[in-house]
């Protein structure tokens, strides 16, 4: 059990220690500062708890944020940090998970769930539309009744 | 003394939760009186003692007695007063500790409340919630006592986490926890409603006003958790789709569709199977909060697999309340189907398209939680899910959810015409069509997304004041604004705050802009139309911790227009370093400086600037659905209602004798 604490209690200053350092770096356009700060949202820091480049102060995160850096500023495409950052760091470095076959069910089961939601909906307002009123209590139908024998009385 | 004390009281509120939650329960179903009429006593006594096992661990803590491990753990003598209070819930025992008081003041609340309900109703009600209360005594009990005492005290404690050292965060979890497990008590009236075999209207009607406030409260925790993360965390986000803010989300959109299909129970008596499985998943979604964020099991599957002690515990708990409920529900549920019929067309069709669509986002927001944990636990590798996901699936979730809305209100009950509907929503769509296309142009630049974004929240903001005019008929409108009764106000308030908040979650991620930059004293950079003119840092000190505080002056067309002090901290205890934003606020835009590091000798810094135009729409929004459900929560019926009851009450005794 205190080895547990123990991790999250780190975990938390790793979180906590967040947010400090900002590096200012030049870039040649504004097109790639905008692809930088694309890349380092959506990719991981792999040593926190759960945060992005962006925001983590780890030291590892600065090192992978100079790399994405330079990679920007040498020209390569977002698919080939990517690659690179994946090949060095596993699919848990991607903020936005990879669609293959153990993720099949991640990025396709919303789809499923509305359409089982839809149909449901169809179904059940088609079904209630043709459901007839519902049946009369007993008290009604002794109403019925009663009435229908005045009826009779008066018409022997 | 005191902590024995706290830890007696505890075992006392346990022994009398096991009897509250079995012979009311018998009671109602054998029809022996005297044990109907213990539930009330036994759960207001089982109040008092948790009170008092509460009231002993906050002495505790201002007492700085450090022999109790988690004061030892969560203290410190240096430690303000406010702070040593909020304390008592800041980590895991004192939070199960606040989780079981929270259910005993609903408890308490239901017994002095709900006096319209009959006895036996009342009885399985407090039953239900006996049991509950009883799951989680024990495991505090058994796991994680917060009065245990160190062999060994230390001379001082190890201070609360620098984090929660801040008012938003002290607010923050007790506003959840009411929210939380205020859904129990729709949970306890369902099972009760099952269990009793009468799920009428009367039922829904007893419901409301209980869900609608346990919303509340979860609403405001959620937006006390986005306004406090925005702040203090830093990196000026207001959302990450962090696990531990989905645990919180999953069972408000539930709740939210709870409240919805509960209104169509109440007026039409339908959907009533559906509206019982609701109110089954609003709470398990709670207990399942619960569990990841108490388990261990988020921080990683292996820390849970090495300790599972606690986690498997709430994992048994979990098990058998939803199970055990799911149970009866697939035992009545033959029973409790609705005779009612309705058209395509019709306001009960817009209520179960809003259940569709908000019980698939939370559907698709559950999978991307667990899925990392599944695929770890299956060995499938390890991945991230993260907020390019959670905004691909949710937002083209709740864009149709949002036009549903002013179509939905505005729809007749049992049958309308499609063209009724269109004669009657065609002013309003066109206004907010012209509207959405047009006032992007006020902003910095035009941008398609800001114009749908514009489009919904004048859409619902139009159709939502349109309902009056709908409402009036031929009659005059402000006759229709008089007698509007609060339920409807409710929903205005509540519809005008999902438009507002539309309106500031689009404008923000959209019109933000931010920039690291490196600054000398006396130089400036210019971001969103505002010069940031860096002044220097001094250092100061605080009550537990020492700080370097930057001075950051913004102009905007020459003039002064806010003075900015981002700091950062070190707390001398737990020697953690901390960011505090500067923020200058405003309905518009705020301004939002970070301080980095020291650059140099120079005095040079860096510093993260941020614009963020229309953020604090964002927690208005969140204020506004609040205001909305507290309002239909007060409506005059569900108290004519308890009137009318306790009038009847002495006649229909003189009429029996």
């Amino acid at each position: 059990m205190s080895r547990l604490l123990t991790a999250v209690f780190l975990l938390l200053i790793c979180v906590a220690a967040e947010g400090g350092k900002v590096e200012a770096y030049a870039f040649d356009s504004a097109a790639d500062e905008a692809r930088y700060k694309q890349l380092v949202a959506e990719l991981r820091c792999l040593v926190c708890q759960n945060q992005n480049l962006q925001d983590s102060n780890a030291e590892l995160a600065q090192d992978m944020r100079r790399q994405t850096y330079e990679m920007v500023s040498a020209g390569k495409s977002n698919e080939q940090i990517v690659t690179y950052m994946v090949d060095r760091y596993g699919d848990f470095v991607l903020y936005r998970p990879p669609l293959k076959s153990s993720t099949f069910l991640l990025w396709v089961g919303p789809f499923i769930l509305l359409l089982i939601g839809l149909g449901a909906l169809l179904w059940v307002v088609l079904r209630i539309k043709r459901t007839p009123e519902p049946e009369l209590t007993t008290e009604q139908h002794e109403r019925a009744r009663q009435l229908l024998e005045q009826d009779e009385d008066k018409n022997p | 003394m005191i902590p024995e004390l706290g830890q007696f009281a505890l075992v006392l509120a346990l022994v009398l939760a096991l009897v509250q939650a079995t012979l009311p329960v018998i009671g109602a179903h054998k029809g022996i009186a005297p044990w109907i009429a213990l539930a009330r006593p036994v759960a207001q006594a089982q109040l008092l003692f948790v009170v008092v096992a509460y009231l002993c661990l906050t002495y505790a803590f201002l007492d700085n007695d450090f022999s109790v491990r988690y004061v030892a753990s969560n203290s410190n003598t240096e430690l303000p007063v406010l702070y040593q209070i909020s304390g008592v819930w800041g980590a895991h025992e004192g939070s199960l500790l606040f989780w079981a008081l929270t259910l005993s003041i609903w408890t308490g609340a239901v017994t002095l409340f709900s006096r319209s309900v009959p006895a036996a109703m009342l009885a399985r009600v407090v039953g239900v919630m006996g049991m509950v209360s009883v799951g989680f005594l024990l495991f505090m009990l058994f796991t994680s006592n917060p009065f245990e005492r160190l062999p060994n005290p230390p001379l001082d404690g190890r201070d609360l986490n620098p984090l929660l050292q801040d008012p938003g965060l002290a607010i923050h979890p007790p506003l959840l926890y009411m929210g939380y497990v205020g859904f129990s008590v729709a949970f306890a009236f369902a099972i009760a409603a099952m269990l009793g075999g009468r799920l009428d209207a009367a039922w829904a009607r007893w419901s409301r006003p209980w869900t609608s406030i346990a919303w509340v409260f979860l609403t405001l925790g959620i937006v006390v958790g986005s306004w406090w993360a925005y702040y203090e965390l830093g990196w000026g986000g207001w959302w990450f789709w962090d696990p531990v803010e989905n645990a919180s989300f999953l069972p408000w959109l539930v709740g939210t569709a709870l409240m919805h299909s509960l209104a169509a129970t109440e007026k039409r008596g339908a959907f009533k199977a559906w509206t019982v499985l609701l109110a089954i998943f609003a709470f398990s979604l709670s207990l399942l909060g619960t569990f990841l964020v108490r388990s261990g099991v988020l921080t990683s599957v292996h820390a849970f697999a090495t300790d599972p002690e606690r986690g498997v515990f709430i994992l048994i708990f979990l098990a058998l309340t939803v199970g055990g409920s799911l149970l009866l529900y697939s035992w009545r549920a033959a029973q409790i189907r609705s005779t009612v019929s309705f058209d395509l067309v019709s306001r009960e069709t817009g209520l179960l398209l809003n259940n569709v669509l908000l019980v698939v986002a939370t559907g698709a927001v559950l999978l991307g939680t667990l899925y990392p944990l599944i695929t770890e636990t299956l060995n499938l590798g390890k991945i991230s899910v993260g907020p390019p996901y959670f905004n691909a699936v949710f937002v083209p979730l709740m864009i149709p959810l949002v036009l549903a809305m002013g179509v939905g209100a505005m729809a007749r009950w049992k049958q309308d015409s499609a063209a009724n509907l269109v004669r009657k929503l065609r002013t309003p769509l066109g206004i907010a069509l012209v509207l959405g296309l047009l006032t992007p142009l006020l902003m910095p630049y035009y941008h398609l997304g800001a114009a749908l974004t514009l489009f919904l929240g004048f859409w619902v903001t139009l159709t939502t004041l349109w309902w009056f005019h709908d409402r009036a008929g031929h009659g005059s409108l402000s006759s229709a604004i008089r007698t509007t009764p609060r339920g409807g106000w409710g929903m205005v308030t509540g519809h005008l705050g999902i438009a507002v908040f539309v309106i500031g979650a689009g404008l923000t991620s959209i019109y933000s802009s931010e920039k690291d930059v490196r600054l000398d004293p006396g130089q400036s950079y210019e971001l969103g139309g505002h010069e940031f003119k860096f002044l220097g840092v001094v250092s100061a000190e605080g009550p537990n911790y020492s700080a370097e505080r930057g001075t950051v002056e913004a102009y905007k067309g020459g003039d002064l227009v806010a003075t900015l002090h981002p700091e950062k901290r070190v707390y001398r205890v737990q020697t953690m370093p901390m960011t505090e934003a500067g923020i200058d606020a405003g309905l518009f835009r705020d301004l939002f400086v970070a301080l980095g590091e020291p650059l140099g000798q120079s005095g040079a810094w860096s510093l993260r600037l941020y614009h963020k135009p229309f953020v604090r729409w964002i927690w208005f929004g969140g204020l506004f659905m609040a205001l909305g459900g507290l309002i239909a929560a007060t409506d005059r019926r569900y108290f004519q209602a308890a009137r009318r009851t306790v009038k009847a009450g002495p006649e229909a005794v003189a009429g029996a004798a």
